[in-house]
């Protein structure tokens, strides 16, 4: 029979936090710069500049590490990590490698099998590298420093999981947590969140792990399941054949689905940590550990309950909204402005994740307001637009957030209420359609169905429904 | 000298340093560091058994910045020392092959 | 009236009643330099123009009544591994040759506010390393008092500029002894403050846990004056110490009745020149004299200084010094392939044999297996040497010994044994180990008429016990004087 293997799965996610500035001097971590144009000496490494600690940097992982259940290292250090690349304009990161500010803590993910703890081993504290665009034309590397110094928390967790369904649902849950304390957006495509998998494999049963590879360059979730897949089979390939895995660092091309050794002989991977003679130790007092835990904001466990409490919304609806930051913040929001939260519920299960779907569009791309979500509702609730007109206005509005009020107002979408007129009118249907009204009156209640239709279409549909099902009825019932 | 350093090693260590030694740099290099070592190993006489590393000889802690931008676009001068550079970025020799 | 023979806060109160402009005073060290730079080379650069521009701008400002400091319109010298905004910094490296900083250090900047006009940047040891100023990329700087030895270094060329009176004091820095030695071979007065007094802000680093910034001058009133317009708290150095009692001129009493001054036995014994041991026993004695209480005492551990010190030194300035690698500033090797190729013929071309020396050294004690038996022993080492001063000074106010174990060595004697040349640092490192204040205060000269430094160390925030020890020293010792140059080298010849 054939060896059964076993994917031991440790995972290194780094998450960009959401500070103003940078980690160790005063420039913007905004996007989306022109290059260079967010730097100065210190995050350039010019000679006599010196890092000084953005305190926001401190909060953010502490709070992560709380809402992860770490302990916290009172006294903590930073480390410089040597290695020479441009992307790193010192020549050395500064890191945290001997006495990180979080420790052994760890999250719970759910399983088929049920829920397990997957453990964090540690998460520090360290500066971003420079971005580096390869010039084709010059056969050359271009450096731009404006990412360099942006802070990143690195949680590294334990050889807790087995298979890629849980590392996703490990990144989840990190990615939600990290959302709802607002340390980071976490957004894989664009890199604020990244995760380099450690991987290895052994025959079930054995007790002592197999030779890991890490692997980096994952930028979705799709990739990191395909370059489980793909290093596992490598190494049980390797394993087959009587061949060692070697401990190396893998570059994953989700394009190829295969991984690629980064080594060389220029890499040594010898980074020679020692602390950091420029930055003095972080002691954190149990006051302020108490003041970050106070005001961690509500998670996501925490919300669930209170929606179904607080709204009446059924669980499978509260699991959905909270499950992203920003459906949670909109529904609240809204829900604060229109006070009617299952409506704000229904939208947004509705019609803003059918949009989110076609759109191929992640919640954190919303664009529209809660106001504007709000004054719709309020319009469709006083009857002011009906249903139809509704969806076609939130169409626009998932757009563009304009707003309903004047929009419907503009285009002239308000449902008709003058009684005459529509009564006027569907006597015309009626007159118009003597073999529906006698299929009606023969039994046939598709009849009524066309009759309305007839109606709405007439009246451009900005009819309101119930006023046409009643007046028709009663107009039939005369005839 | 108690301390031979061995050719791997210089080679290993300029590697690290990222400094390309002559051979006669190298022979050079491996008898400074040899004696050097050797009298460093003075050090092994001392006995620090309890004695806690000291980084800081000042128990200076929790130096901090608050969380404002305060730096604006400074890229003309950050990139007037360079030795190349192109289209706003510092130009280097091509980092993938 | 001579504007050179006068010291820096003589000239400051001279400038300030107008008896002697900022122009006059800044034409008569720019003449200087001209006369001797090209015997003596103190500087990397002078900024003849700049200095003269600046010269009237301060002028202005002492006349409109904003500048009345006691050095405003003095001119001064900075070592080049201090930046200066605009104008060239090299730390005497070819690495740095056509490096022109885009700020200026803090320690040059409350310079600049207190109206100091900047003659140019004197030389160095490569990068700060080296107790000759022989390593230097651009040429070794000429002692003064014998143009056949060396000035001593780091700080050489900021020493030997004061002393030569190319300018009226100097910016120095203090790694393992870079002021207070050459000062002593200077015949200068030199101080390294407290670790943290003064912001390493824009000094380039060599062992960012023991450079300190410092003042060189022709006296102690000189060098208290001047540390007491560099010191300060800078949030931009997160090692820097907030501290209240910078008034070091205060200090500058002549009474040292009751003074508890410790002779450490182990700075005296092997080693040390008869002739050094002498004239620092006489400075003792005429402190004594003068109502101090001085005693011998085991300040132990001092044979393990100098190891502990290049296992710390070199491992900070590996990391410290990869940032120069052909990138963002500096030399760039003409010809490479590819990344790594460039890294290593830029470094090897742009760094001199004792950078590369201690680079390597500093890579290897950090290296993975020996991290623990050098690095982290070296770091227990530095704390029992701090627990060994701790207890001199439960007993002692200042401690006295020399600077140096010998006068200034010839040129060109000194490179050939590293090992040896470092054992010259024996009094001095310990100091920047346990991040105490040291100064060097001239006592005499040898029998070849070298100058003779006596160093004066005290405990932790104590600068004010050394300058009134130095003070009053000082005063019974009579007014500082220049060294006679020969003929030739007054000629500007060698």
């Amino acid at each position: 029979m054939a060896k059964q293997y076993e994917t031991v799965i440790g995972l290194e996610v780094h998450v960009e936090l959401a500070t103003k500035t940078k980690i160790f001097c005063s420039c913007s971590t905004a996007f989306g710069g022109a290059p260079n144009t967010h730097t100065c000496p210190v995050c350039t490494g010019m000679p006599g500049s010196l890092p000084v600690l953005n305190k926001q940097v401190v909060e953010y992982a502490m709070a992560v590490g709380l809402a992860t259940n770490c302990k916290i290292h009172q006294y903590s250090k930073f480390d410089r990590k040597n290695y020479f690349y441009p992307d790193n304009p010192q020549n050395y990161q500064i890191s945290q490698l001997y006495l990180p500010i979080c420790y052994e803590g760890g999250v719970e993910i759910d399983t088929p099998a049920g829920k397990k703890v997957i453990g964090i081993h540690e998460i520090h504290m360290e500066e971003d590298a420079g971005k580096l665009i390869h010039d084709e034309w010059e056969d050359c590397s271009l450096v731009d420093y404006n990412r360099s110094g942006v802070p990143l928390i690195e949680i590294v967790s334990e050889p807790d999981m087995r298979n890629a369904d849980e590392v996703i649902a490990y990144l989840d849950k990190l990615r939600l947590i990290i959302q709802y304390l607002g340390a980071s957006d976490c957004k894989l495509q664009e890199g604020s969140m990244r995760a380099d998998v450690n991987l290895s494999v052994r025959e079930v049963g054995a007790e002592k792990f197999g030779t890991r590879t890490e692997m980096k360059n994952l930028n979705s979730f799709k990739a990191v399941a395909r370059a489980i897949e793909g290093e596992r089979a490598r190494q049980i390939e390797l394993l087959e054949e009587g061949k060692q895995v070697i401990q190396e660092t893998r570059r994953w091309d989700d394009n190829k689905e295969y991984s690629y050794a980064m080594r060389s002989k220029e890499d040594a991977q010898d980074y020679r940590y020692f602390p950091d003679p420029d930055l003095v130790p972080i002691i954190i007092s149990d006051e302020w550990i108490q003041a970050v835990r106070d005001r961690q904001p509500e998670l996501r466990t925490e919300k669930l309950e209170r929606y179904k409490k607080e709204f009446d919304i059924p669980d499978y609806d509260a699991r959905i909204i909270t499950g992203s930051k920003k459906l949670a913040d909109l529904f609240e929001e809204t829900t604060a402005i229109c006070k009617k939260p299952k409506k704000v519920a229904n939208w947004i299960l509705g019609e803003t994740l059918r949009l989110l779907k076609e759109k191929d569009m992640e919640p954190e791309e919303l664009r529209f307001s809660a106001e504007n979500l709000a004054k719709l509702i309020n319009l469709t609730d006083a009857g002011t637009i009906n249903g139809s007109v509704a969806k076609e206005v939130f169409e626009v509005l998932f757009g563009e957030d304009i707003d309903p009020e004047q929009y419907v107002e503009e285009k002239g979408l308000k449902t008709v209420n003058d009684e005459g007129a529509l009564r006027t009118v569907i006597k015309d249907v009626l007159a118009n359609n003597p073999q529906s009204v006698s299929d009606y009156k023969g039994g046939k209640a598709k009849a009524l169905g066309f009759l309305v239709g007839q109606t709405m279409k007439a009246m451009k549909g900005k009819a309101d429904p119930g006023s046409v099902n009643r007046i028709l009825k009663e107009l039939l019932d005369e005839a | 000298m108690a301390n031979k350093i061995s050719d791997e090693t210089i080679e290993y260590v300029g590697i690290l340093a990222k400094l390309e030694l002559s051979e006669e740099e190298k022979r050079q290099a491996q008898e400074d560091m040899g004696k050097m070592l050797d009298y460093i190993d003075k050090l092994g006489e001392l006995d620090t058994q309890g004695v806690e590393p000291m980084s800081h000889v000042f128990p200076v802690h929790n130096v901090f910045r608050e969380d404002v931008v305060v730096n604006g676009d400074d890229r003309e001068n950050m990139l007037r020392n360079a030795p190349a550079v192109k289209d706003g970025s510092y130009k280097v020799p091509k980092t993938v092959l | 009236m001579d504007i050179l023979s006068l010291t820096a806060t003589q000239l400051g109160s001279k400038i300030k009643a107008g008896e002697v402009s900022v122009t006059e005073a800044t034409e008569a060290a720019l003449a200087q330099i001209k006369k001797l730079e090209g015997t003596l080379n103190c500087y990397v650069t002078v900024d003849e123009e700049g200095a003269l521009r600046r010269a009237k701008e301060v002028q202005k400002l002492i006349d409109e009544g904003t500048l009345s400091g006691p050095l405003a319109g003095v001119p001064v010298a900075i070592k080049d591994n201090l930046c200066t905004e605009g104008m060239k910094t090299t730390c005497s490296s070819k690495i740095l040759y056509n490096f022109y900083p885009t700020y200026t250090a803090e320690a040059v900047k409350k310079l600049e506010e207190a109206g100091a006009v900047i003659l140019g940047k004197t030389n160095m040891d490569e990068f700060a390393m080296g107790s000759t100023t022989e390593t230097s990329a651009f040429g070794v700087t000429r002692n003064p008092w014998n143009t056949e030895h060396v000035p001593g270094g780091s700080s050489g060329g900021s020493c030997a500029a004061v002393a030569a009176e190319e300018c009226f004091y100097a910016l120095g820095s203090d790694t393992g002894g870079s002021i207070r030695q050459p000062s002593s071979f200077c015949g200068v007065t030199g101080i390294k403050p407290t670790y943290g007094t003064v912001s390493r802000y824009g000094l380039i680093a060599y062992g960012s846990s023991l450079d300190q910034i410092g003042p060189v001058a022709k006296d102690v009133t000189d060098c208290a004056a001047v540390l007491e317009v560099i010191s300060s708290h800078d949030k931009k150095d997160s090692t820097s110490v907030k501290r209240q009692d910078t008034d070091f001129t205060s200090a500058l009493v002549d009474d040292v009745r009751g003074m508890r001054i410790g002779l450490p036995r182990d700075y005296l014994g092997e080693g040390l020149d008869p002739e050094v041991k002498a004239e620092v026993l006489k400075a003792a004695e005429t402190l004594k004299e003068k109502g101090a209480i001085v005693e011998e005492f085991d300040l132990s551990l001092v044979e393990y200084a100098i190891p502990a010190y290049y296992v710390i030194a070199s491992a900070e300035a590996s990391s410290n010094l990869s940032r120069f690698d052909g990138v963002k500033y500096g030399y760039r090797t003409q010809e490479y392939e590819g990344l790594h190729n460039m890294y290593k013929k830029s470094r090897s071309e742009g760094f001199g044999a004792e950078v590369k020396r201690r680079i390597m050294l500093g890579s290897f004690v950090l290296s993975s297996g020996y991290y623990d038996a050098y690095y982290l022993k070296a770091l227990r080492t530095k704390a029992l040497i701090k627990q060994a001063f701790d207890r001199a000074f439960e007993k002692y106010d200042v401690i006295l010994g020399p600077a140096a174990p010998t006068t200034a060595p010839e040129l060109g004697k000194s490179l050939s044994d590293p090992l040896k040349m470092y054992l010259g640092d024996i009094y001095t490192i310990s100091v920047n180990l346990a991040g105490l204040p040291g100064m060097t205060v001239p006592c005499g000269t040898d029998s070849h008429g070298l100058p003779i430094g006596l160093q004066l160390i005290g405990d932790c925030f104590k600068e004010k016990n050394i300058i009134r020890a130095g003070y009053s020293y000082e005063q019974a010792r009579g007014a500082w004087k220049a060294p006679q140059l020969t003929e030739t080298a007054k000629k500007g010849g060698i």
